[in-house]
């Protein structure tokens, strides 16, 4: 019998939706493994955290050090193997974030586990379903060491519900925290009232086409007309129109909205790898031959200039009706 | 100051993918560096060199290290005309290794190299898996900047401050020698890379890595390459990953181009139900 221990991160005293698909995943590894699900929160104020997290793990683990104020992969890797260890671990697990990304490999470093990145599904006790070459294959992998390291994709795995009855909250202490050397120096944060890019239900990219970051503005209105998050393809991010945490992509984030609209972007393998796992695809373009119209859903050849305002004022038409 | 440069040569990405046997099919592929290594080997050239007039920094090393089957020798060979100094080519099956089998070859390496710095792309654009370089820092017990957008190179002590994207921003991370830096797309930009030797006003070209010159492609001819066998890094040929079989996905059903913006609305909210 083994356990899932599922790293999940957290803001103020939630968890991110991100570690709600964690979790989702955990639950699936765990009756594979005949184990249970194990939260684990790391960093200054994770005890705030803890009572949201008890609603969807049996038990959870909080780490809570004033030390820990910044992530760092160099000083959570050593806490997360040593909770694994402490916990009978035979999966360990974080959402495909930036922290994830960072975080997991090292972890698997350090329990000398064999890791799946960015899984899309469970397909039994060791083996799991990636997308390789930019999502254009899944390749089904069987991994041989008594502990795995698992990073699921948040876009594949649906957020998890509440438990019946809340988890126990138990408390680990944080050991020696040595960063190595290593320093954080600050965040630049992008501050923004729309959804996450990840999370949301709706998204509105911008490509090249739009030319200037100033045009992005009637993306904006039709985004927050729609409760949509903001993303842009590699061209209009490189370009500085617009933040670069905006990039959907294979480089990028990987989105799966119910609705995505792709408004003057061609649509390279890299763009269509981060987004053509939406419900409806919807593509605005000039040029009738782009490859974004072969993976849309519904096409309209025509210049944003004229097709975007348009669309918002058929939309707010279409609101008032209801 | 020497950076280790470990580089992976990977199917052409812009090849369509085709299935033989439950696998990839790579008969006939063509191979190139994988791309995010090649911004690593740019990224290094431009921590070694005053980009003004290009000149190497004195006393300045970069090798390149790639483990692979023979014919990777090819790719190596664009790695030293881009301006590496040497290389050290790994022979072994793709079949043989995985990450963790590649980390102990690179810890075997980098205990005899003793670089001051190990520089590799954040993911291989074939696996995509992006597990090396911080599995390698996490053996090391060295520090890792991952996915780094920009670098500044302080001195006394040596250190590079490390832009990375993360959620919500751009986080600024500095790690001292030795660490683990791994490079994204927007290392390559004309100012992402600051060594404090190249004034501050010169622009890179921003389109990407360099590509080789005549004389850089003259010049690797002559360069060592050392091939060396996995065996001579204690690494079984026991990958823990074993890849079951590689499926494509399902094409997506056909969409449809409609009329004007009115039809679009319509449909979305009543075909679709997304509105």
């Amino acid at each position: 019998m083994g356990n899932v221990i599922a790293f999940c991160e957290f803001t103020g005293a939630n968890l991110r939706t991100s570690a709600l698909s964690n979790l989702a995943f955990a639950r699936q590894a765990a009756q594979h493994h005949g184990g249970n699900v194990v939260a684990l929160l790391v960093g200054a104020g994770a005890q705030a955290a803890s009572a949201h997290a008890a609603k969807f793990a049996p038990t959870v683990v909080v780490v809570d050090d004033a030390k820990l104020a910044n992530y760092l992969a160099e000083t959570y890797a050593p806490i997360v193997a040593t909770v694994a260890k402490a916990n009978d671990a035979s999966v360990v697990s974080a959402t495909a974030t930036a922290v994830g990304k960072d975080l997991m490999p090292r972890v698997a470093a350090l329990l000398d586990a064999g890791m799946a990145s960015d899984i899309a599904k469970v397909d039994g006790k060791d083996t799991f379903v990636r997308p390789i070459l930019a999502g254009n294959a899944y390749s089904t992998v069987q991994i041989s060491t008594p502990t795995i390291v698992v990073t699921p994709r948040q876009s594949e795995f649906e957020a998890a519900a509440e438990l019946p009855s809340a988890g126990t909250v138990t408390t680990a202490a944080a050991g020696d925290v040595n960063a190595a050397g290593a320093e954080f120096v600050r965040l630049d944060a992008q501050k923004s009232d729309r959804p996450e890019l990840t999370d949301a239900k709706v998204v509105v990219s911008g490509g090249r086409g739009m030319k200037t970051g100033e045009n992005f503005k009637v993306l904006e209105e039709l985004a927050d007309l729609l409760g949509a998050a903001m993303g842009a393809s590699r061209a209009a991010t490189d370009a500085g129109m617009v933040p670069a945490d905006w990039q959907v992509g294979q480089t990028g984030k990987i989105v799966a909205p119910n609705l995505y609209f792709a408004v003057a972007i061609s649509g390279a393998i890299q763009h269509l790898a981060g987004m053509k796992g939406s419900k409806t695809i919807v593509a605005i373009n000039k040029n009738k031959d782009e490859p974004i119209f072969q993976v849309a859903d519904y096409g309209v050849v025509a210049e944003w200039e004229k097709a975007v305002p348009e669309l918002i004022s058929e939309i707010k038409k279409l609101k008032a009706s209801r | 100051m020497k950076i280790l440069v470990p580089v992976k040569r990977v199917p052409d990405p812009t090849q369509k993918a085709k299935i033989k046997d439950g696998h990839i099919d790579l008969t006939g592929a063509s191979w190139i560096v994988n791309t995010f290594d090649e911004y690593a080997v740019e990224t290094a050239l431009r921590l070694l060199e005053n980009g003004a007039d290009n000149t190497r920094t004195a006393g300045s090393e970069i090798v390149v290290v790639s483990i692979g089957p023979d014919d990777a020798a090819k790719e190596i060979r664009t790695c030293l005309a881009m301006g590496a100094d040497r290389a050290i080519h790994v022979v072994a099956k793709d079949e043989e290794i995985d990450s963790l089998a590649v980390v102990k070859v690179l810890q075997a390496v980098i205990a005899a190299e003793k670089p001051d710095f190990v520089l590799m792309g954040k993911q291989a654009v074939d696996g995509d898996a992006n597990q090396v370089g911080q599995m390698l820092a996490g053996k090391l017990g060295w520090p890792q900047a991952t996915f780094a957008a920009s670098i500044e190179m302080s001195k006394d002590p040596v250190a590079l401050t490390v832009g990375r994207e993360v959620d919500g921003g751009v986080e600024y991370k500095k790690v001292p020698s030795p660490a683990v830096v791994t490079v994204d797309l927007r290392i390559v930009g004309p100012k992402a890379v600051q060594n404090g030797v190249t004034p501050a006003s010169h622009a890179y070209s921003g389109e990407g890595a360099r590509l080789p010159s005549l004389k850089g492609i003259m010049a690797a001819k002559k360069k060592p390459l050392a091939a060396t066998k996995l065996a001579d890094y204690g690494a079984a040929a026991a990958p823990s990953i074993k890849e079951l079989s590689v499926t494509l996905p399902p094409p997506r059903p056909p969409g449809q181009i409609v009329a004007d913006i009115p039809t679009l609305v319509k449909k979305l909210a009543d075909e679709a139900k997304a509105l």
